[in-house]
């Protein structure tokens, strides 16, 4: 029994606390990856029951497995492709009809199938008293009550999984709705006919209900099973669906909804009692509120500006910390070599390369994962979905809905979570101009850019709110710029959707959850996910890209000659006489600062950097800012990396050597500074980005988006860095 | 279901009912197959009662079998509906 090993598929609509049932059972063991050929996200996890190990797998929230969506498609192949050994179909049990739909569908499918009614707890707060052994008889499925995010009823859950995986009578006891006599009849003609033309004897039912259903991907799959006899079976269910629509006057396929949702209700009817109407009073007392016409929008503008706000004062402070420490490290690291070691390259690759390139996108790691923290609070709580309601208005205005919405807001945090979420948009259209304004939604990977310059430039203010709440300069500024992506975003969308996506507006529907407190779990899975990703990121694409830079202003290395006379530049200033030690000191710096500055010159990168230069000089970039900006291609972050590297290569680095902010703030105006955020907000996307745009939308797409946010930056910096020069 | 095709009451465009009135789903106008699958596969089916919750600044909230529901601009105008 040692190697015994059980597959468990989870199903379940949205919103019915899958995620927390997931979490429950696999705890951090889970490995997020893609379904093959989709990009739609696959999350698995083990775990061990007893003596027997556990696979599950988290399928996407899908309301059915009607392949409306690609979500609903994944799904659906993977419970008759894998054919794992047991599904457990996660239900909200303060809202049984409805998620009992996916259910029925499960049973028709003749999965071997498990209800976990979880939430019970909410169930019973608002007056619904189950019968759940009543309901289990009746619905032929067993039914094990959860509350996901106290973990509790688990190992219930699990136990009784395994019960299920053994009875072999699991599948053949479920209950499922019966069409009435106008439709049943149909049915059975139609499996007989895949049964004896076919061969199909495993599911005809359930073939021949999506057959009736018109269902394009049965359609297709029936079709390579079985190709000889496709068209006569699409003519002949085309056939029915014409009679039963022209004696029930009603598409088969809505009977055949309002038929399932008649069975869940009989069910109910029989085994839930309910006390008071209470469901949702809550939720509808805080939305009173939040989507109000007149105040959701400041709500939601406020709520953004907090997010900030937060990552700003709580961050900050930490960031400092860990520059600290990578000063020291550099010190330490650099010491080891002595006096003598001045000219070693490993301690230049080691100091100049990897602790100021990489440590310099290591120390934002506290901000990035305080604004993870914010948007998996946002998305847990259901705050996401009503930030889709209230935006509706103005995102009807530039032809899209609000539902576009909730993937920009992702685009927060990350562009490419925040593609992968466009799935859920219905017409490409839509899709297709979202990805393309994506980018322009700063993502957390730009955060350290705007730290590092506005700590450089624009020294921190602090101002009292209503005389209590304390509100830096910084954030606002962060604010500014992050609204500027927004708002360049809406004029984006609408000239795409006025010209090359043109198009009407596609139906916006979208179900509203109930408002739930996040649990410290779920928001520390979600939080921890990303911030690791930009940890490995980190230690691996800018690892890598930071050797090369350092490589590339390391070498070639300045002639001795060369070298001379900058050595006797210094012997004359300190020989000379007149001069007191202070003034000896200055124009030794002074010598050094230009000596660094010729080695720079003269490096690959210098050569690079001054050919490129040209084109960004009308932005008021020098050659050095420049290359960091091409470098910020491969990833955003890059940026702040290759600055590190650009400044301390070439530098006979000590652990006096000033921060990068305050040679960053020597050698540039603020001006410039405001010229490199507004640029790395809307300049081309990162190279991840472009590749997931490549694959969701296509090459032309990705194309169009790289072109025309590169020349829109390129324009748009000009502009401000032509006219501010002059106003100031 | 009889009740669904009863005509007798004229059907309004969704938008135009108020806050905490309670409507018969009667259909939308120019929906392709898909949408009108799609919505009664989510509950909202011809014959099912819905409570509008909330008119924001263009769509609505609904409720529906006990859910809430976000209809966007364009929808509330083209969802027709029968007042109880």
């Amino acid at each position: 029994m040692k190697d015994k090993h059980l597959t468990i598929a989870l199903a379940g609509n949205p919103n019915s606390g899958k995620t927390t049932v997931f979490n429950a059972i696999t705890g951090a063991r889970q490995h997020v990856g893609n379904y093959p050929g989709v990009t739609v996200e696959k999350k698995t996890g083990s775990t061990t029951h007893g003596d027997v190990r556990l696979d599950v797998v988290d399928l996407p929230g899908t309301y059915s497995l009607t392949a409306y969506s690609i979500e609903e498609v994944v799904s659906r192949n993977f419970l008759l492709d894998e054919q794992p050994d047991v599904v457990i179909d996660i239900v909200d049990s303060s809202n049984l009809e409805r998620n009992l739909y996916l259910a029925t569908q499960l049973m028709e499918l003749g999965v071997p199938l498990l209800l976990a009614f979880n939430m019970s707890d909410v169930a019973k707060n608002r007056g619904y008293n189950i019968d759940e052994k009543k309901l289990s008889e009746l619905l032929g499925v067993p039914i094990v009550q959860t509350i996901g995010h106290k973990g509790k009823g688990i190992a219930e859950l699990l136990d009784a999984a395994m019960a299920v995986s053994q009875d072999p009578q699991a599948t053949s006891r479920q209950r499922y709705p019966n069409y009435g006599h106008e439709i049943e009849p149909h049915l059975q003609q139609l499996a007989n006919l895949l049964e004896e033309k076919c061969g199909i004897r495993q599911r005809s039912r359930w073939f021949a209900i999506k057959l009736l259903e018109n269902d394009a991907e049965t359609i297709k799959r029936l079709g390579q099973a079985c190709p000889e006899h496709i068209e006569e079976l699409t003519l002949e269910a085309e056939r029915i669906r014409h009679h039963i629509e022209s004696i029930c006057g009603d598409a088969a396929e809505i009977i055949l909804a309002d038929r399932r949702y008649g069975f869940i209700s009989g069910a109910c009817t029989e085994a839930v009692t309910q006390s008071v109407e209470v469901r949702h009073e809550r939720s509808d007392r805080i939305d009173a509120v939040m989507t109000n016409r007149y105040l959701g929008l400041p709500i939601f503008a406020l709520l953004m500006f907090l997010v900030f706000q937060l990552t700003f004062s709580v961050g900050n402070p930490v960031v400092d910390a860990f520059d600290g420490w990578k000063g020291d490290l550099a010190g330490a690291v650099g010491g080891l070599w002595g006096e003598s070691g001045a000219d070693s390259v490993l301690r230049s690759l080691l100091v100049d390369g990897i602790i100021e390139g990489v440590g310099a996108v290591l120390v934002f790691t506290p901000l990035i994962m305080l604004l993870f923290l914010a948007i998996a609070f946002l998305e847990d709580s259901g705050y996401m979905a009503r930030a889709a309601f209230v935006i509706d208005r103005l995102m009807h205005k530039i032809g899209l809905h609000g539902k576009s919405f909730i993937p920009m807001l992702i685009g927060f945090g990350c562009t490419v979570p925040g593609i992968m979420a466009t799935r859920t948009l219905e017409t490409r259209r839509d899709r297709i101009t979202t990805i393309l304004v994506l980018p322009l939604m700063s993502c957390g990977a730009r955060l350290p850019i705007y730290v590092l310059i506005l700590g450089a430039f624009f020294p921190e203010r602090v101002f009292k709110v209503l005389g209590i709440y304390n509100v830096t300069n910084h954030a606002l500024w962060l604010f500014l710029i992050y609204m500027i992506g927004i708002a360049l975003a809406i004029i984006c969308a609408k000239i795409f959707r006025g010209t090359l996506l043109k198009g009407e507006a596609t139906p916006f529907v979208m179900e509203l959850p109930p408002y739930r407190m996040p649990t410290l779990k779920g928001l520390t899975i979600h939080m921890w996910e990303r911030t690791w990703l930009y940890i490995k990121k980190a230690g691996t694409i800018i690892l890598a890209i930071v050797v090369v830079l350092w490589a590339l202003a390391y070498w070639p290395k300045l002639g001795d000659e060369k070298h001379a006379v900058f050595e006797q530049q210094r012997a004359i200033v300190q020989a000379d006489a007149h001069a007191d030690k202070e003034q000896i000191a200055d124009r030794l710096e002074e010598i050094d600062n230009a000596e660094h500055e010729a080695k720079l010159e003269h490096s690959a990168i210098g050569r690079v950097g001054k050919t490129i230069a040209p084109v960004f000089r009308p932005c008021g970039f020098d050659w050095k800012i420049s290359t960091a900006t091409i470098g910020a291609f491969a990833a955003k972050e890059v940026f702040v990396g290759q600055m590190g590297v650009i400044y301390s290569v070439g530098e006979e680095a000590d652990e006096e050597s000033e921060p990068l902010r305050e040679k960053l703030a020597a050698k540039y105006t603020p001006l410039i500074g405001f010229c490199i955020m507004l640029f790395s907000l809307i300049s081309m996307p990162c190279m991840v980005t472009v590749a997931v745009t490549v694959r969701e939308a296509g090459w032309r797409w990705a194309m169009l988006q790289v072109g025309y946010l590169t020349v829109l930056a390129w324009v748009l910096t000009t502009i401000v860095y032509q006219i501010g020069s002059r106003l100031v | 279901m009889n009740d669904r095709n009863n005509n007798s009451l004229p059907s309004i465009p969704l938008a135009m009912t108020l806050v905490g009135q309670t409507v018969t789903f009667a259909g939308v106008r120019n929906a392709g197959r898909g949408l009108t699958h799609r919505l009664a596969e989510m509950g909202l089916m011809p014959g099912e009662s819905l409570e509008i919750i909330n008119r924001g600044p263009g769509p609505f909230i609904v409720a529906v079998k006990g859910s809430r529901f976000v209809l966007g601009r364009g929808m509330v105008n083209r969802i027709l509906v029968r007042p109880e």
